[in-house]
């Protein structure tokens, strides 16, 4: 079983990453859940979404706690809290930022994507907030490969039909194309 | 046991939350009316529903009303009536709406409620518990609580069938966010399917008609309020056997069952068990692997379909081969216990063989239960077995004692 922690602001789109990721593996004949964290959920706050994906149907429903993927829609995020809390050693990170970020250091492999510039050319832009869900699942599947670019690219089409499915599905493959894992330095393996 | 798959013409997939289950449950069994208003975490029950009526030209009729109370006496008048008739509520909706969940219960009207549980203020609170769906079991209703979103799906269409036969009316509860905002593959059969599993055109003696006029629910004396009550009391008792066998011939129609009132969990050779309902039933059964492959303990999950009808029978068959049997409630009642431990207690009291019984009570207000609480426990039930440690009235499960002491040092 593979478990992915989104951490995004409200208004990024993090749950509805997370709804995708099942539906798509779904597709390739994987089960999955997902699932958000709740709070008094409003635009910008923190918040979490979780999902677990398997060859067999899952029926666990706690929060997740060691994750194999954290995936962070917000480069602010890592100021507010610690990312790789719980990580499993060998897990992924996937960030989307404009620039490496400095002191993070794990036993483990750093992606990142600039999924908000993406967003930006392609106006994918509600109330101010580049909605990089999307993308930054793009970002997903080049670093982990948990599930094909293709199947991705037909979820989210068949989700949202003409123009706005069309601009997602191309925020997805630009970032798809755009991930590129970055070599951490000082690694102290323990 | 849940199937999902695809068959043309038979069945068809969807990935969707159970909010989203419930809906199409709905909308596939062919309700008339709808009694809607909104509450964290049903209202994308409705909002759903008024998506298809939108896009799908559906009949259904949604009443939006300016409260609970309203949104069941909408139901209310509509089943009186012969419609098929539905609402979903939650938590302080419930308590407001609490008076015509009463007079339905009464008035044996075969209306269907989903609640999506969720704590109760004071103080504040989003998070999931069971407190409220288990209060209507006092009131003349059945409660049927299923695990995932399929079986939400399987149990919607189920409750039709049980209320229809036996004009009772019917909560079907699901977990509040943690199986409500989950997101999971279900199938959904093909609409002939489900019209013949439940008709509409079933016998409705309680159906107002203008042409042969009568009034129910009217005044009676107490030479005959008793015998109404012993007749709900009876019908729900009864009714055990009817949860078991309509859940038998929907896995007829679809391959899917879930062990009619109580799904058994490696209960064949267990020697401790947790009874539990709801969806983190998951991570209990997660759990019992895990001791049984870890330390070797015979563990076992007794899950609660159905709490009204209470399946004593079943649960008196089941305990008679364990030891212990911890009991997990989501919900309490003060002072006293765990409700589902104090029901499993009276129902097992009378056994000759009869388990020792530990009240657990945790994940209150959506407090998060994991794996390891179950494996916990399942310990404890095997020291108990032992005689290591002995039974106590509740243990409670996550509680932070320092954080109970600071609080009321402040105040």
């Amino acid at each position: 079983m593979i478990e992915i922690k989104f951490l995004g602001r409200g208004g990024q789109g993090a749950v509805t990453a997370a709804n995708l990721i099942v539906q798509a593996s779904f597709k390739e004949g994987k089960f999955g859940l997902a699932y958000p964290s709740f709070g008094a959920e409003r635009r910008g706050a923190i918040l979490n979404a979780y999902a677990r994906i398997d060859q067999i149907p899952i029926n666990v429903h706690q929060q997740i706690y060691e994750p194999d993927v954290v995936v962070v829609l917000d480069k602010k995020i890592l100021q507010m809290t610690n990312i790789i809390e719980g990580l499993k050693s060998g897990g992924s990170v996937i960030i989307n930022t404009n620039r490496i970020p400095e002191n993070l250091n794990f036993d483990g492999k750093l992606f990142i994507v600039d999924a908000t510039r993406i967003c930006l050319d392609l106006n994918l832009v509600i109330s101010g907030w580049p909605v990089v869900n999307t993308a930054i699942l793009g970002a997903l599947s080049k670093a982990t490969n948990i599930v094909n670019i293709n199947t991705l690219v037909k979820t989210i089409e068949e989700n949202w039909k003409g123009e706005i499915g069309k601009k997602n599905s191309q925020a997805c493959l630009r970032a798809y194309e755009e991930t590129y894992e970055v070599v951490l330095k000082n690694l102290v393996r323990g | 046991m849940s199937i999902i798959e695809e068959k043309k013409g038979v069945s068809s997939v969807k990935v969707v939350t159970a909010n989203e289950a419930v809906a199409l449950a709905v909308k596939c069994a062919k309700v008339d009316v709808v009694g809607a208003y909104p509450i964290s975490p049903q209202t994308s029950i409705m909002e759903y529903l008024t998506k298809y009526i939108e896009t799908e030209n559906l009949s259904m009729e949604i009443v939006r009303v300016e409260s609970e109370h309203s949104a069941m006496a909408v139901a209310m008048g509509a089943s009186s009536v012969g419609a098929r008739a539905f609402t979903a509520t939650a938590s302080q909706g419930l308590l407001y709406m609490a008076e015509m969940v009463y007079w339905v219960g009464g008035s044996r009207l075969p209306i269907v409620m989903a609640i999506t549980s969720r704590a109760m203020g004071a103080p504040w609170i989003l998070g999931n518990e069971h407190t409220d769906i288990l209060l209507p079991r006092e009131w003349g209703w059945m409660v049927l609580f299923p695990e995932d979103n399929q079986e939400v799906f399987d149990t919607i269409i189920q409750a039709y069938r049980i209320a229809d036969k036996t004009l009772i009316p019917v909560v079907v509860g699901l977990d509040g966010f943690i199986l409500s905002h989950t997101t999971m593959p279900i199938s959904i059969p093909d609409q002939s399917v489900i019209d013949s599993f439940i008709p509409k055109d079933v016998p409705k003696p309680y159906a107002l008609d203008i042409s042969n006029p009568f009034t129910h629910g009217n005044a009676v004396h107490s030479n005959l309020y008793l015998e109404f009550r012993y007749d709900i009391f009876r019908t729900i008792e009864e009714s055990e056997d009817l949860v078991d066998q309509v859940d038998k011939e929907w896995e007829k129609i679809t391959g899917r069952s879930y062990g009619g009132v109580i799904e058994e969990y490696l209960l064949d050779d267990a020697e401790v068990a947790i009874v539990i309902m709801g969806a983190s039933s998951g991570d209990a059964k997660q759990a019992a692997k895990n001791v049984r492959e870890k330390y070797g303990i015979k563990a076992g999950v007794i899950r609660l379909r159905s709490i009204r009808p209470f399946p004593v029978k079943r649960l008196s068959r089941i305990a008679n081969n364990l030891k212990a049997i911890g009991v997990f409630d989501r919900n309490m009642s003060p002072g006293l216990g765990g409700m589902i431990a104090t029901e499993v207690k009276f129902a097992l009291y009378d056994l000759k063989n009869k388990p020792l019984v530990q009240s657990y009570i945790g994940g209150l207000g959506g407090k998060d239960v994991k794996i390891v609480d179950f494996e916990k426990i399942f310990t404890e039930l095997k020291e108990i077995v032992d005689g290591k440690v002995g039974v106590e009235k509740v243990k409670w499960v996550g509680l932070d004692l320092a954080a109970v002491d600071s609080y009321f040092e402040e105040v």
